[in-house]
């Protein structure tokens, strides 16, 4: 039970305590580490700064598609202290439903055939936002459903019992997904609803022809990599202002510190919980078109890694912290990108979950996290 | 019809062979030795048995079969492994499926070399696993000379201990190899090592030595990861698994295993797992783990789960106790792993992957937490009802049915969590995993009482407040 | 001045400090409990009285200070190597192992001294069986001085209020305590069980040859067994006496009447 006493300097300085002996071994071993890694990404910097400028840009790029999906991860863990699971295939989810949007219904083509007249830049964007926000929708509709079936009946049941079947509604759906009448179980090349463009930085911008490599020792960008970049940072200030400023952010964050007290309050605690996996879901599936957009190819086990990763990220920055969440992506996006670039591509992995657990042993909480207090 | 035939054979087998587990347990909870020695022999005769019995064309244990029991028995000890960990410890691992495949790969490349006449897999992996050992015990001495060292500060010392371990024994075991190289003679001529009575020594030494290797690194990863708390311990382990399969995926560009194959998958190990084995290393780890929990140290394990803070305040090494059971439960996943190496005979890092590994966790979850006879029975019914059952029966009804199973089995666990979350069997225990029940006559307490003068009653009220005197309100 | 009669004292906490954050839960705590005393903790909900008890038994650690016992520092080491050292406490929220059974609550507190080892229990030797046998037989002793041998094989969790309250007691008990530290013993105990339990504290205190110190809300049972009270309020400690001396000063009426009073007066 914290007093209400202010701490005075004097107080604390009044006598030294001894700090737990050998605590240097510990750290110097952590610093060596660091000085290797900054050492070895510096040598390469040196030798080839273009080829770093450009591993930088495409860890920007994964980054910022993590901190799309980081964000539903760590608002779901601060309110329901869940580690959603599904909320990776929420993401993949989002990314097909894109595909049948745009590749079968032709969704993105409509206002260029209802209103022939408009320029067809307008109409591309248009139609564009339009699959986005049905894959939006989407994805709300589903996670909210998730949550209701799945997760509300054991809102009071062991934790572990509601991670299990955070677990089994990821399989679920990776697997439903998989059968062939639903989304099929191959790898499927992804139409996007607007034509990407590359460009490459050599004594100005030039874009690159479609089709043709962008020429050597050049840095090379797309549309889609602004896309997402814009996109994750206007959600990250929306998502700021929801939280800090209106009356249902306030309502998350009073439930997601004290449920019984947020409850006496009259805040209505279920939907303030359907809202997060609501949010979090829209802005996963917004990550999960733009995802497929830039990687061209979707499967049913799509969400998989980056969905863990985003709740690596999330848990790096801080579980609970919505800038967290934001630095702890772009941390894991570089860190891959990295490795990607002067490792090997299949040990992004490795490193990925390495830096997580370096990053806890020294600081639990993660990088913005509450200190936690322990009580008995 | 055909499918009729197929579900009522295997609604026998599955229940036959679960029948054959309650038997096991039952005889091996029997008090008297000779009993439990007759029921080891007869449980291994029975299904020994059974693999050669045919009437007609309806064999009892097809090859098929066959393969599905040595799977289960695998299963059955990683699961085992894994309730020690999660169920009776409470730490929620998904590391368990990593350690299997680190000791289905350092198994099989033990055995491989053996069998390619290099001695060298089994030396340096023996050497290294006794003199890492050796040198976690010396860090353990020294660190425990200086009380509150960091975790980090321990780990680094534990690292480099067990580095400079493997060091030297890779240093020590290379010459030794080389000069085991002429005993094992040339194609033509095999030398004395080639005898394949050697290779059923080296097998079992191979499995015992895979399951210290899992250990020995569960022991290293778990020291610093097991101080997080329970979700971040989590994914911590979900990592580990992640990165488990990385390097198997690099085994032979990042690490110096060419014969490992990388990504395209190991193959050509001997296939060494005969019934005998397996079932020696089933009843082994059934053993190990049943004697671990029924005793002070399992009980300080069983108080870890259920209040962390209760239990240090009654003296009990948290750290300590969650390591201990951490590494426990590796070291069987590394033998079930080393059975599985030698049943399969092809080790592809697909089968490590991390998904896969959800299966011991779901064996566990619906066997019961902190039910071993649950995760034994759990274990072979789930190999043969998923693998075996399902598979073949779906198979029959089209080809996009098999793929059903897949979407059947979250949907169960689903509603085995919303219905029963404790699993079936609870925390239900049978026969030798029972813990002894405490008798004792009644009127004992009342003899030592007066022997050794102290009242077993508390005293009448009358003496109540006497030094506090005249305070009364 | 602890020298003097250093061996006399067996817990001595010096200017014990606890910060949470900018709060100080507890400030400046100074506690000196003599061997074999029976002393009270007393203080309006919020005081640091808990949080006292988990800075002496290492749960949390000092911010600043020292807590002493038997003569040595004991701030700084884990709480497990303090209660082997000799304190054992007790729960404010009754902290027993709930789905284990009494009988296990009891032998978990009694594994620091089991006497066998890993390797033991693995290969299921004779040292094994005989101290096993040995240590169960210890624990029923303990649970039938609690009159609780009938229901050891319950569990825990299904037992009545009173009953898990000497449970818990009974399992610090068999920590082997020099000092046993109890966290509001009383609460939620009914007048008959209440009498019960400060015949049991007196009873343990002697059988055991125990100091005792004791958090309580119940002015009945810290009045009817306490020989010396401390009372805190804000952290801090504002009166010292007998529990005589306690019921006249006025600083700690104050604090009541102006916190808690009619709390703890209503029971």
């Amino acid at each position: 039970m914290p007093g209400r006493n202010k701490v005075t300097k004097k107080t604390l300085s009044a006598g030294q305590r001894r700090g737990p002996p050998l605590a240097w071994v510990g750290w110097s071993f952590l610093i060596l580490l660091a000085v290797v890694t900054v050492l070895y990404v510096g040598l390469k910097a040196v030798a080839n700064p273009i080829l770093f400028l450009q591993n930088l840009l495409d860890g920007l790029k994964l980054g910022f598609v993590y901190a799309l999906i980081a964000l539903g991860y760590t608002m779901v863990y601060g309110i329901v202290k869940l580690i959603n699971f599904a909320h990776g295939d929420v993401f993949m989810v989002g990314a097909f439903t894109s595909y049948y949007a745009v590749s079968r219904f032709n969704l993105h083509m409509w206002p260029a055939a209802a209103f022939p007249s408009i320029s067809p830049n307008l109409a591309v964007v248009l139609g564009s936002l339009t699959v986005i926000l049905l894959s939006m929708a989407v994805c709300v509709i589903l996670a909210v459903t998730i949550e209701r079936v799945a997760y509300k009946p054991l809102r009071d049941a062991p934790r572990i019992a509601a991670l299990i079947t955070a677990i089994g509604v990821s399989f679920f759906l990776e697997f439903f997904g998989a059968l062939p009448f639903v989304f099929s179980a191959r790898f499927i090349p992804y139409k996007a609803p607007f034509s990407t463009h590359a460009w490459y930085i050599k004594d100005g911008i030039h874009p690159i022809i479609s089709g043709q490599a962008s020429p050597d020792n050049t840095i090379s960008f797309s549309n889609i990599f602004l896309i997402i970049a814009a996109a994750s940072i206007l959600v990250q200030v929306l998502l700021q202002y929801i939280v800090k400023r209106t009356k249902i952010g306030i309502a998350m964050r009073a439930a997601s510190y004290d449920k019984p007290t947020a409850r006496l309050m009259g805040i209505n605690v279920d939907r303030v919980i359907s809202f997060t996996f609501a949010i979090g879901a829209a802005f996963a599936g917004l990550g999960g078109v733009l995802y497929a957009i830039a990687y061209s190819s979707i499967y049913t086990q799509l969400g998989v890694l980056p969905g863990l990763k985003a709740f690596v990220a999330a848990v790096l920055g801080g579980i609970g912290s919505i800038p967290g969440a934001f630095v702890g992506a772009l941390i894991m996006g570089q860190a891959e990108a990295m490795t990607m670039g002067y490792i090997s591509t299949p040990m992004r992995d490795a490193v990925a979950f390495s830096i997580l657990i370096i990053v806890l042993l020294v600081k639990p909480t993660g990088l913005f996290g509450e200190p936690a207090q322990e009580k008995a | 019809m055909e499918q009729l035939g197929y579900l009522l054979s295997s609604t026998v087998k599955i229940l036959g062979l679960i029948a054959w587990i309650f038997g096991l347990l039952w005889g091996l909870g029997r008090k008297p030795l000779w009993q439990k020695l007759l029921t080891i022999v007869a449980a291994f005769a029975v299904i020994q048995a059974l693999f050669g019995f045919k009437i007609g064309s309806f064999q009892f244990f097809s090859a098929f079969d066959q393969g599905l029991l040595f799977q289960a028995v695998t299963m059955a000890m990683v699961a085992l492994g894994l309730n020690l960990i999660y169920g009776f410890n409470g730490q929620f691992s998904l590391a368990q499926w990593g350690f299997y495949g680190l000791g289905a790969y350092c198994s099989a490349d033990v055995t491989y070399r053996w069998s390619n006449g290099d001695a060298g897999g089994l030396i340096v992996v023996g050497l290294g696993v006794i003199l890492a050992g050796v040198a976690i015990g010396l860090v353990r001495m020294f660190l425990n000379r200086k009380r509150g060292v960091p975790v980090l500060s321990a780990f680094t010392f534990y690292l480099f201990g067990i580095l400079a371990a493997v060091f030297i024994a890779v240093q020590v075991g290379k010459p030794l190899a080389t000069a085991c190289l002429p005993l094992f003679g040339t194609v033509d001529a095999p030398g004395p090592l080639s005898a394949p009575i050697f290779l059923q020594i080296v097998f079992p030494l191979s499995v015992i030595f895979a399951g210290a290797f899992a250990a020995e690194v569960s022991f290293l990863f778990g020291l610093p990861v097991l101080s997080l708390g329970s979700d971040y311990f989590g994914i911590a382990t979900l990592g580990f698994s992640i990165v488990v399969q990385t390097l198997m995926v690099n085994s032979d560009t990042i690490l110096p295993f060419p014969e490992m194959k990388g990504g395209r998958g190991m193959i050509g190990i001997t296939k060494l797992t005969t019934w005998f084995w397996a079932f020696a290393f089933l009843i082994f780890v059934i053993m190990l783990i049943r004697n671990f929990v029924r005793s002070s140290t399992g009980r300080a394990t069983l108080a870890v789960r259920e209040d962390e803070i209760a239990a240090r305040a009654m003296g009990i090494d948290v750290a300590s106790s969650k390591l201990l059971a951490f590494v426990l439960g590796s070291f069987v996943a590394g033998i079930g792993g080393g059975i599985y190496a030698h049943y399969i005979g092809f080790l592809s890092p697909n089968t490590f992957s991390f998904i896969k590994g959800f299966d011991p966790l779901i064996i566990v979850v619906f066997g019961g937490l902190g039910s071993l006879t649950g995760t034994v029975a759990a274990a072979f019914g789930w190999i043969f009802f998923l693998e075996g059952f399902l598979r073949v029966l779906l198979g029959q009804l089209g080809t996009d049915a098999p793929s059903w199973r897949f979407v059947l089995y979250p949907i169960t666990l689903l509603l085995l969590m919303l219905l029963r979350p404790k699993g079936l069997l609870g925390t239900t225990e049978w026969g030798f995993f029972q813990a002894s029940i405490v008798k004792r006559k009644i009127a004992a307490p009342l003899d030592k009482g007066k022997g050794e003068g102290v009242a077993a009653t508390p005293p009448p009220p009358s003496e109540v407040g006497k030094p506090t005197t005249g305070n009364k309100h | 001045m602890a020298d003097m009669n250093g061996d006399q004292i067996i817990l001595d906490v010096k200017q014990a400090t606890k910060a949470f954050g900018g709060l100080l839960a507890v400030n400046g705590l100074d506690l000196r409990l003599p061997k074999r005393a029976l002393q009270g903790l007393i203080g309006p909900n919020g005081a640091g009285k808990t949080t006292a008890f988990n800075l002496i038994t290492g749960i949390i650690p000092l911010t600043n200070g020292a807590v002493e016992f038997k003569g040595e520092r004991v701030d700084g080491l884990e709480p497990f190597e303090i209660t082997r050292l000799g304190i054992a406490r007790t729960f404010q929220n009754i902290r027993l192992f709930s789905n284990l059974s009494v009988l296990d609550n009891v032998r978990i507190a009694y594994h620091a001294h089991a006497g066998y080892g890993l390797v033991d229990s693995i290969l299921r030797s004779r040292r094994f069986t005989e101290k096993e046998a040995e240590l169960t037989e210890k624990a029923l002793d303990f649970l039938d001085i609690f009159k609780l041998a009938d229901i050891a094989d319950e569990t825990a969790r299904n037992l009545p209020y009173g009953q898990q309250r000497r449970v818990e007691i009974a399992r610090a008990l068999a920590c082997n305590p020099a000092l046993l530290l109890l966290d509001e013993p009383a609460a939620g105990m009914n007048p008959r069980e209440i009498l019960e339990l400060m015949e049991l504290i007196h009873f343990i205190r002697d059988r055991f040859e125990l100091t005792i110190l004791l958090i309580e809300h119940q002015m009945r049972v810290v009045m009817g067994i306490c020989e010396y009270l401390t009372v805190m309020d804000f952290g801090e400690v504002i009166a010292r006496g007998t529990p005589r001396e306690i019921q006249e000063n006025q600083t700690v009426v104050e604090a009541y009447l102006g916190k808690g009073a009619g709390k703890s007066a209503a029971s």
